[in-house]
């Protein structure tokens, strides 16, 4: 059976380019870029290389690109490094829709005693920006803020909040794991001193991530040992990691707005078909500024799990908010936070496109998620047709 | 991803007998969209009293179904006698099994069957209602049920009664409860278990028994009520006096009493002495 593949919020395809650039740093290149010899030494040439190709789609300075094992670690880095700098700052500020690899350390700092802030959104899941200009005081040493949301791709004003946050003297980070490859980014002409980057979100392999890190950004060292990454974050570097990190960038750096336009085109596309056809249904999260390839469908009276095991059965992967999926009770933060009605939070379903999706699949997708929304609606007891 | 027996995929994905039996001789309904999954059975006698037919409706995830449609294959042919015997352990055994978390889809099960059997005999209410006190109001579980569900399933753990009935689950203000509630269901059973305590029963200094009390409070209290969007706060030790805060979601619960005495105070006495008490800081209300 052939995989439909939307679910590349979660993680996506390795390209086959890069798959081809790292397969010799396995067996044949294996060298440590740290040693003297020639074997092991020319390994830096191809690292610096690659630090260029990712400073290049963020927009920055290659020296302020440090390389981490995952999008998780460069969040966690950047919150506890930056507290650890200032440590007479004790005020986080953060939304109440962030990522767990942000939400999960800000829920931790207010147990040891830090005051954090958890800004709300509206139901269309946008951010109220004057709440958090009247948050931020001397006392705050960081404010977090996700570039794009995963479940709802909803995008953040960033740049307009980093100047905001800039102007009083206070380090902004965003994770924008989502958001590299789908927004243009110039970091440079930006004020955000912090970010965060996921390889595999951008077909490079899994456990690469990137912590961008603006020339001048007071920042703890985080990972003590070696003098990998200017002594900031020690370790052996990820060497087909790197590489095919770079590569994974170059690649959605070339022909950026013709990729985004077409993945764009294709969810508009099933969006609106699904919309159509399927009674009693709505997009979850605000329809402007969103990522070019998340759609987040609150489908009424049936719960998501289900949809997803239907789904899956024709080789659709997708996947949802719904209480039942992740084993807790309680469907998901980010919905809630929005006030989606847990009748709507249980059947919601996120479907994420990439530039490997076809007009075909997207037909058969189209084809296929009607019948399995009736199906399961004539199961449920809160639908009398 | 879960993992689903064949069993439970196949009654999923081809349920039997889905539908409203019109003229119905008994209808039982619980759940509800809230709680993110609801069951509706209806079920029809023959003439010498069993079972002849038997209808669900099911609003819940790949398990709920799949329990709903098995639920209504069990019932087929018994008396009512014998349908009311039916366990939510034989409903799960009979699908091979469900994930852990999933267990009170069985539950679910069984309650519906409950309603529609009281609703055949005395004719009154359909729905599943709530008998004796209740103690988790986020899911409105009773005291009974839970008692039930610890007894049919031996459990032992209040994440097990969480996923056997829900109970907890949301804003966890009752967990200290249902603790009390496994206690005394399953006797001395649990006490053996208790983990031993790291520190505890060695003289400490004030500044070494605070210490540790905080970390208590820190490891062991503290992600239970901030998993439920609550918090605690230790505000001051005096002697075996333990003065806390409650905060977030906690501070408005009407059950917060309970929770300070019954988990602060089990958790206190397990991890810290057993001559611990705690009391809430009089201001912890008013946040």
């Amino acid at each position: 059976m052939k995989t439909i593949y939307l679910d590349n919020n979660a993680t996506t395809k390795v390209a086959e380019e890069v798959f081809e650039e790292i397969k010799p740093y396995f067996c044949e290149l294996y060298g440590n870029p740290s040693s003297m010899h020639t074997f092991g030494g020319q390994i830096g040439r191809k690292i610096r290389e690659a630090r260029e190709k990712v400073a290049a789609i963020l927009g920055c300075d290659p020296s302020e690109v440090i390389f981490t094992g995952c999008g998780t670690e460069s969040d966690n880095t950047a919150i506890k490094s930056t507290l650890a700098a200032y440590p007479n700052k004790r005020k986080v500020i953060t939304t109440r829709v962030e990522h767990p690899a942000v939400l999960s350390i800000c829920r931790e700092l207010d147990s040891h005693g830090y005051t954090v802030v958890e800004l709300a959104v509206d139901r269309y899941g946008r951010l109220d920006i004057e709440q958090l200009e009247t948050q931020l005081d001397d006392d705050t040493a960081i404010v977090t803020i996700m570039f794009a949301n995963n479940e709802t791709g909803v995008i953040f004003p960033v740049e307009k909040i980093a100047e905001m946050v800039a102007d009083k003297g206070i380090v902004f980070h965003t994770d924008a794991v989502q958001a590299v490859g789908k927004v243009p980014m110039n970091l440079a002409k930006s004020s955000i001193d912090l970010l965060s980057l996921s390889g595999h979100k951008l077909h490079a392999p899994k456990g690469i991530g990137v912590l961008y890190v603006r020339k001048g950004t007071r920042l703890a060292p985080f990972m003590l040992g070696g003098h990998q990454e200017g002594g900031r974050r020690a370790g052996t570097e990820n060497v087909p990691g790197i590489i095919g990190l770079g590569r994974a960038c170059e690649l959605a750096a070339k022909n950026f707005e013709q990729e985004n336009k077409k993945v764009k085109n294709l969810r508009d596309k099933l969006e609106k078909a699904i919309l159509e056809k399927c009674p009693d249904c709505m997009v979850n999260g605000s329809p402007e500024n969103r990522l070019p390839n998340t759609t987040n469908i609150s489908f009424e009276f049936i719960e998501g799990e289900a949809i997803l095991l239907m789904l899956d059965k024709f080789g659709i992967c997708a996947s949802s908010g719904s209480a039942c999926t992740s084993g807790s009770l309680e469907p998901s933060h980010v919905l809630r936070a929005m006030g989606v009605p847990f009748t709507a939070a249980h059947g919601s379903i996120r479907f994420s496109l990439s530039r490997y999706n076809t007009e075909e699949e997207i037909d058969y997708a189209i084809e296929k998620i009607p019948p399995i929304i009736t199906r399961l609606r004539e199961l449920s007891p809160f639908v009398t047709k | 991803m879960w993992e689903y027996t064949d069993k439970v995929r196949d009654h999923f994905f081809n349920p039997r007998n889905v539908g409203e039996i019109e003229d119905a001789d008994g209808t039982g309904e619980v759940g509800s969209l809230a709680c993110g999954d609801a069951l509706k059975l209806t079920f029809k006698l023959d003439e010498n009293g069993r079972i002849k037919d038997a209808m669900f409706k099911t609003f819940g995830c790949a398990s709920a179904i799949a329990t709903s449609s098995v639920l209504t294959e069990i019932i087929k042919g018994m008396t009512i006698e014998e349908a009311s015997k039916v366990t939510n352990k034989e409903i799960a055994d009979y699908l091979g099994g469900l994930p852990e978390q999933k267990m009170h889809c069985s539950v679910m099960g069984r309650e519906a069957l409950e309603a529609a059997i009281e609703n055949y005999r005395t004719g009154g209410r359909k729905k599943h209602e709530l008998e004796g006190r209740v103690v988790c109001t986020c899911f409105g579980v009773t005291e009974k049920e839970i008692e039930r569900v610890i007894r049919e399933n031996n459990l032992t753990t209040v994440e097990q009664v969480t996923n056997y009935c829900k109970a907890g689950g949301g804003c966890g203000g009752c967990k200290g409860e249902i603790e009390k509630i496994i206690e005394r269901v399953q006797g001395e059973k649990t006490k053996e278990k208790a983990m031993a305590a790291p520190a505890k029963g060695q003289k400490l200094t004030n500044i070494q028994k605070i210490q540790l009390i905080q970390q208590t409070i820190n490891e062991q209290i503290r992600p239970a009520l901030r998993a439920d969007g609550g918090d605690i706060e230790l505000i001051d030790v005096d002697g075996n006096r333990v003065i806390v805060a409650l905060r977030g979601m906690c501070a408005q619960c009407a059950l917060a009493n309970v929770t300070m005495k019954d988990l602060v105070e089990a958790k206190l006495r397990e991890f810290v002495g057993d001559t611990f008490y705690v009391e809430q800081a009089k201001d912890s209300t008013g946040e």
